[in-house]
Formats: structure tokens, C-alpha cells, sequence
């Protein structure tokens, strides 16, 4: 018989953008909701985002089977560490945490591009960007994704943050209110979806702030 | 430098040592499904392929996995056996506890999706895609897991062609209401449409349904095709004056 | 003067010049150039009258989206048109070519042209070039023998059928023309058909999107209906809009005039020696 398909891959892109924004008092994480496979749409509901702890989410694009084995075991050790101390996890210590279980798998790597956003314990913005084996940076807005080299550019042409080599070392946020980020974010993936085959369906968009999470969404271009 | 000389003179090659599936034998094309009013639908055909050659002309691959889930396999059939297999440990298993629990569709998907994941991870894939419908305590559940893992739930799921061929349709004219009729016609479109353009395909179908009161899986049956357009008559006349 | 040693500009046809260096770096693993694909879905049918061809106008060059809105349905002879997918350059190539030819055709016989004479060009074109001219078509039109439909591979096989469909998306739109077709459309819902077809291309196949360009073929006459349908408008635009204001930072600005004058030397000692 003939080899029908000798090349198997462990690997899949399954396509989808991600963008985090820290402000003063709010962080807004956004990704699509298609989930797609070469040029197949395998389902246009798909979440993106994922809550880790009360004041830290994460969205992930990249290889959907990595990304939910990742986030499963993110949500363990998260368990593991209320009942050892207690308390949610911070936000910048489950950006730690996220970095180590990447490059833990340093050599079959965790096929995911992950922002994740959160407040620290100041109640200030904070945003955690990767690449798919662990290396990361704090910064005051991030995208990842199929999208992300769309979305960048603009994020950079709009909310330039200070150098990270200034001294005394600047705050990273940006200064947008709640509502222009949440508009920005809108803009950027609307954009996005214009030029980006593998973005589109729907937005979903978590606002974390003193209040807490809060969920919204907005219809993107189905094609 | 230092490998095995046995292994480096062997008449079969180097792909006989290895106990991985490097490619599929036996397969089954498409499986499609949908949610209706009072659970899930599932179609698929009965054709089992040895490469191109149509080799099996019976092969159910629609399952029934405990008390509330539904399983339908495209791809490898021996590897959708030994998952058969393992199911029915799973299933045994639990009832041991003999708790008047019993597990559903959600954790039947999930615990497939965990057993997919992990043999890629161990570059020793399960070559299916796998479907999975059910019903329990009136939540109704469809969801699909691939070869390497990837995992998702949705009102309306198809494999392999019926991808390319049965969503559109599906996304075209799925709605939350269809009774039963109305979604075996639905379904039936599609195995049409997937018989007419899908080469390994074969005109002899199970469709199974699922509901809070049990499970039915059809006897096979065939479906009405219609072959008599004109320009399929004499095809040359088409094109008189060319080749 | 038997054997001129000019260069005499090309007479016609590609230029195969860098071939064996092209062999040489690809074999050094140099990456070729990516082209601008029309990702597309393309269909056709017979209908009563005549014939009706559709388009997407989404082109792209990998992931992305080159052009949102442009024409696959190519012009071949007034009775003649021509859908394209594959590469866009040998698309509009090969459509251009052979509708001179056609035309050049008809000067000569001052008759119409025919469906056949179109598809023997194309294929004949392609076939000689075994797959490399990476065009695939819909060929439509209506001629003194009825109205005729084909499909022309990249290779130069063809095919003759009351509908086809071509392109990334031929799978979508061939799901919906293998459950709604008949014999005997009337333009009405012949028109629907098609335009349900191509909108099954492009909200279920990522390589198509966008627009939907139709194109009725009848006798006699002939309709090209460009956007006929746009399902797919931006989904959002900010109220307040956005300003770009912030420009490269000047961090320093030193002006260096250009030298004013020339300095000429007097007398001319040097040159006496």
C-alpha cells in the first residue's frame, strides 16, 4: 500500500490574535474567537482566554492542544498553591510561574504565544508577553498571534511606552482611560481582521479592574 | 558509531523496529453530527479502505459508550478498536464503584481528548478523529478531538472531507430547533453531497441518534443519487472540436 | 554576416535565462520568492439562457490579505469570460494572451468567437508548460453552438459540466451546487445559486472573502454584475477616530551649510613644467 500521509506532525496552527493593555488602575485583555486549521474554520466560538486567578487572566494563541494542556496545568499548580498558602496567586508570580512551565519544555516546546494580563498588588495594570519557550518581559501592552504584526506596529504608533533603558526606570503603563483602551482594542481587530485570514468571527474582551472581571463582546468580519 | 549492526542489516528497514503508526492502513472517511431538539445526530458510512482500494463494505463507526455518549470514529479502524477498548475498561471501571454515578459525554470527550494528547506527546499517535455526542441530565453535548489533540465543542462537528464538504452546508442551514426528521434530512444532504465528491465514500450509512431516553443506531441503508444530466450523457459533445 | 552576434531583443515567449542559477541557489537552500496567490473560489453553471459565472475578490500572499476587492472574472471575447485561480500572475496572464488571440481570431474570420477555440488555446498553453503556468479556470460563454461551461487544470486537462466550481474554496461552493442544482435555472435562480456558492467559499474557506462578482452569459448579451454582493463590512470603527502626532523625536539638530564658494588656485605655475 502507499504511504497516505508519511510526514505526521505533532504540531497544528490553529491561528487567532491576542492583546493585552495596562493602564493605571485596569488591565483589558482581548483575542478572537476563531479557531481554524490551514484554511479550514474548525469552529467560530472558541475562547481564547483563560482566567487563572482572581486578578490574572491569559490568552494564548498558537497550537490549541498545547494551550489547553498548558492552561490545565497552570490551573493545578494554582490549586496546589491556595491550599499550600492560602491566597490567589499574584499576578506577576504566575507570570513567573507561566515563564518556568514554558521552559520547562524547552525541547518540545509548548507550541502557545501567550500574553497574560493582570493587576499586581499595587491594583496597577501588568502585562506579562512570551514566545513559545519561555522567555518574557514585563511591559505596558503586548499583542501575540497570527495577528500580532498587524496590531504591533499600531499599538506602538499609539501608546509609545517609555525606553526600558531610562533611568530612573519609567512606569510601562499607558496613559489611555479604561474606555479608550477598550476602543483601541476594538480598532486593532477589526484592522487585524481586514488583512489577517486567521482572525475573525468574534472579539472577546476581559476588563479587570477594582471591581473585578468583566466580559464583553463585539462581532468581527466572518469571512 | 556504535549502533546496532542487527538493526543496520535488516531486510525490512528501519520503519519495522518502530511500533508507531507512520501511516494508517484500514480507514474510515467522514463521520458528521449535529445537535437537535431532543439530543444528537450522527451519520456516517460503512466503508473501510485499504489505500485506495475499497477493502471493507461493513464497518460501524458509530458506537454506543456507556449510558449517555455516542462515539464516532474516522481514520485508523484498528486504533479506533483499541480506543474501543479502552472506553469499555473506563466505562467498566466506574460502575465498579457501583455509586449510582456514571459518566457523561463531557467526561468521555475530555477523558478521549487526554488519551489523544498523550500519545502524541509520545510521538505514537492514535491515527482518528473522533466525534462525540451525548446527552445527560437534559444538557446535550457534541464535541471533536483530532489525532494530535486538538479539541473542541460545537452545535454541528464532521471529519475528515466532511470538513470541507458538510459544514458549509451545516452552518448554511443547522438550526437549535430541527426535530428529528429534519435533521436526518439535513444529515442525509450531507452523506449525499460527501458521496458524490468524496472518492473513498460509499453509498451504505448508519445514522445513530441520542436522547435523554436512550440510544438508536440505524441498520444501514443507502441513499437516492441522481446521475442523469444531460451534459453526463455524451460529456464529448460538450467540447466538439477539442480533445 | 551569416551568424549575427547581436542581441536581438526576444520574440516572444518567457525568458528561461536564469534557470540553472535559480537550480544552483535553490539547491544552496536559498528560498524562492512567494507569489500573489488568489486564494479563491471560482464557479460557474448553465442556467435556461446561458451560462453564469462567480467570483470572491479576496487575493492573498500567505496569511495575509493583499487585496480585498479584485476581479477574478477575466474578459476573454464579448460572448467569452474567464474566472482565474492560482497564481495571479499567470491567471491574468494566460487570460490576456489568449483573449488577443481570440480577438486577432476574429479580425481574420469576422465571425464570433467559440467556447472551444478559448478552451484549445488555454489548455494547449498550459499543457506545453506541464503544470508551471499555475493558473486554474472557469471558462464560460455563449456561442452560435449554445452556451458551454469547462474547467481548465493547471496541467491542461479539462472538463466539460453544467457546474464547476475551482479554487481553495471549490469544496464549499460544490456542497452547495451538489444539493441545489437542477437542469433548467431560470436567471433568477440561477443568480442565487451562484451567489450562494461563492458566499459558501468565503465565510467557510479562509482563502476566500470578501465581495461577490457575478458574471450572465446569455445569447447575444452579456451582464457583469461586479460587487453584487458585499456581505462584509468593517465591523467597527472608532466614534472619535485616531491621530497619528507622534513623529521620530528630534533629539539633535546640527546644521552643515554646503561650501559657499570654490577656491580657485591663482596662476598656472604647476602647469608650465
Amino acid at each position: 500500500m502507499t504511504k497516505q500521509q508519511a510526514n505526521w506532525s505533532p504540531y497544528d496552527n490553529n491561528g487567532g490574535s491576542c492583546v493585552a493593555i495596562a493602564g493605571a488602575d485596569y488591565c483589558v485583555v482581548a483575542a478572537d474567537t476563531r479557531m481554524s486549521t490551514g484554511y479550514n474554520i474548525l469552529t467560530r466560538d472558541y475562547s481564547k482566554i483563560c482566567k487563572l486567578a482572581d486578578k490574572c487572566v491569559m490568552a494564548s494563541s498558537g497550537f490549541q492542544a498545547d494551550v489547553k494542556a498548558l492552561q490545565k496545568l497552570l490551573a493545578a499548580r494554582h490549586l496546589i498553591y491556595q491550599h499550600q498558602h492560602n491566597k490567589q496567586m499574584s499576578c506577576p508570580a504566575m507570570g513567573q510561574l507561566l515563564s518556568n512551565t514554558l521552559y520547562y519544555k524547552r525541547f518540545f516546546p509548548y507550541y502557545s504565544f501567550n500574553v497574560l494580563g493582570g493587576l499586581d498588588s499595587e491594583g496597577k495594570g501588568c502585562v506579562f508577553t512570551y514566545d513559545a519557550v519561555g522567555s518574557y518581559e514585563r511591559v505596558g501592552y503586548s499583542s501575540q498571534g497570527s495577528g500580532s504584526t498587524l496590531i504591533m506596529p499600531f499599538l506602538d504608533n499609539q501608546l509609545k511606552s517609555p525606553s526600558p533603558l531610562l533611568l530612573p526606570a519609567q512606569d510601562a503603563v499607558t496613559p489611555l482611560s479604561e474606555s479608550e483602551a477598550v476602543d483601541l482594542v476594538k480598532t486593532v481587530f477589526a484592522s487585524a481582521t481586514e488583512r489577517d485570514i486567521y482572525t475573525g468571527d468574534k472579539l472577546e474582551i476581559v476588563i479587570l479592574n477594582a471591581e473585578g472581571i468583566h466580559r464583553e463582546y463585539m462581532e468581527l468580519r466572518k469571512d | 558509531m556504535h549502533s546496532n549492526p542487527a538493526k543496520n542489516h535488516s531486510l525490512v528497514g528501519p520503519e519495522a523496529a518502530s511500533e508507531r503508526t507512520l501511516y494508517p492502513y484500514v480507514t474510515g472517511t467522514s463521520v458528521v453530527a449535529i445537535k437537535y431538539k431532543d439530543g444528537i445526530l450522527m451519520a456516517a458510512d460503512m466503508g473501510g479502505s485499504y489505500g485506495s482500494t475499497l477493502r471493507y463494505k461493513s464497518v460501524e463507526r458509530l458506537k454506543l459508550i456507556g449510558k449517555h455518549s455516542l462515539l464516532g470514529a474516522s481514520g485508523e479502524m484498528s486504533d479506533f478498536q483499541e480506543i474501543l477498548r479502552n472506553l469499555d475498561e473506563l466505562i467498566l471501571y466506574d460502575n465498579m464503584w457501583d455509586d449510582g454515578n456514571s459518566l457523561g459525554p463531557k467526561e468521555v470527550h475530555s477523558y478521549l481528548t487526554r488519551m489523544m494528547y498523550n500519545r502524541r506527546n509520545k510521538f505514537d499517535p492514535l491515527w482518528n478523529s473522533l466525534v462525540l455526542g451525548g446527552v445527560k441530565n437534559g444538557q446535550k453535548y457534541l464535541g471533536m478531538v483530532s489525532m494530535i489533540g486538538v479539541n473542541f465543542e460545537d452545535d454541528h462537528v464532521a471529519t475528515g472531507f466532511g470538513n470541507h464538504l458538510a459544514r458549509p452546508i451545516l452552518r448554511d442551514e443547522w438550526h437549535e430547533n430541527l426535530t428529528f426528521e429534519e435533521g436526518v434530512k439535513l444529515l442525509e444532504k450531507c452523506m449525499r453531497v460527501l458521496l458524490y465528491r468524496d472518492r473513498s465514500a460509499v453509498n451504505k450509512l448508519q445514522i445513530a441518534k441520542i436522547t435523554e431516553v436512550g440510544v438508536t443506531i440505524s441498520q444501514p441503508y443507502s441513499l437516492k443519487t441522481f446521475w442523469g444530466y444531460s451534459a453526463f450523457h455524451n460529456p464529448t459533445v460538450g467540447a466538439e472540436g477539442s480533445w | 554576416m551569416a551568424n549575427s552576434t547581436v542581441d536581438l531583443p526576444h520574440k516572444g515567449g518567457f525568458s528561461f535565462d536564469l534557470c540553472r542559477r535559480n537550480d544552483m541557489l535553490a539547491n544552496k537552500g536559498v528560498q524562492p520568492p512567494s507569489f500573489r496567490k488568489t486564494g479563491t473560489t471560482i464557479v460557474g453553471l448553465i442556467f435556461q439562457d446561458g451560462v453564469i459565472l462567480g467570483a470572491d475578490t479576496r487575493a492573498t500572499e500567505g496569511p495575509i490579505v493583499c487585496d480585498k476587492n479584485c476581479e477574478k472574472i477575466h474578459y476573454m471575447a464579448p460572448n467569452i469570460y474567464c474566472c482565474g485561480a492560482g497564481t495571479a500572475a499567470d491567471t491574468e496572464a494566460v487570460t490576456d494572451m489568449v483573449s488577443s488571440q481570440l480577438q486577432l481570431h476574429r479580425y481574420h474570420t469576422g465571425r464570433e468567437s467559440r467556447v472551444v477555440t478559448a478552451l484549445t488555446l488555454l489548455k494547449k498553453h498550459l499543457f506545453n508548460y506541464q503544470g508551471h503556468v499555475q493558473a486554474a479556470l472557469v471558462l464560460g460563454g455563449v456561442d452560435i453552438t449554445g452556451p458551454h461551461l469547462h474547467t481548465i487544470y493547471p496541467h491542461g486537462s479539462t472538463d466539460t459540466l453544467p457546474y464547476a466550481t475551482m479554487g481553495s474554496g471549490s469544496l464549499a461552493a460544490m456542497a452547495i451546487f451538489e444539493s441545489k442544482y437542477r437542469e433548467g435555472l431560470t436567471r433568477e435562480e440561477g443568480i442565487n445559486i451562484v451567489v450562494e456558492a461563492i458566499c459558501s467559499g468565503i465565510f467557510n474557506d479562509l482563502g476566500s472573502g470578501s465581495n461577490v462578482d457575478v458574471c450572465v452569459i446569455t445569447k447575444g448579451n452579456k451582464e457583469y454584475l461586479r460587487n453584487h454582493l458585499s456581505p462584509n463590512p468593517r465591523t467597527y470603527v472608532n466614534p472619535k477616530g485616531f491621530s497619528f502626532p507622534k513623529k521620530t523625536e528630534i533629539l539633535l539638530t546640527k546644521i552643515t551649510p554646503l561650501k559657499e564658494k570654490v577656491e580657485v588656485i591663482e596662476g598656472g605655475d604647476a602647469m608650465e613644467e
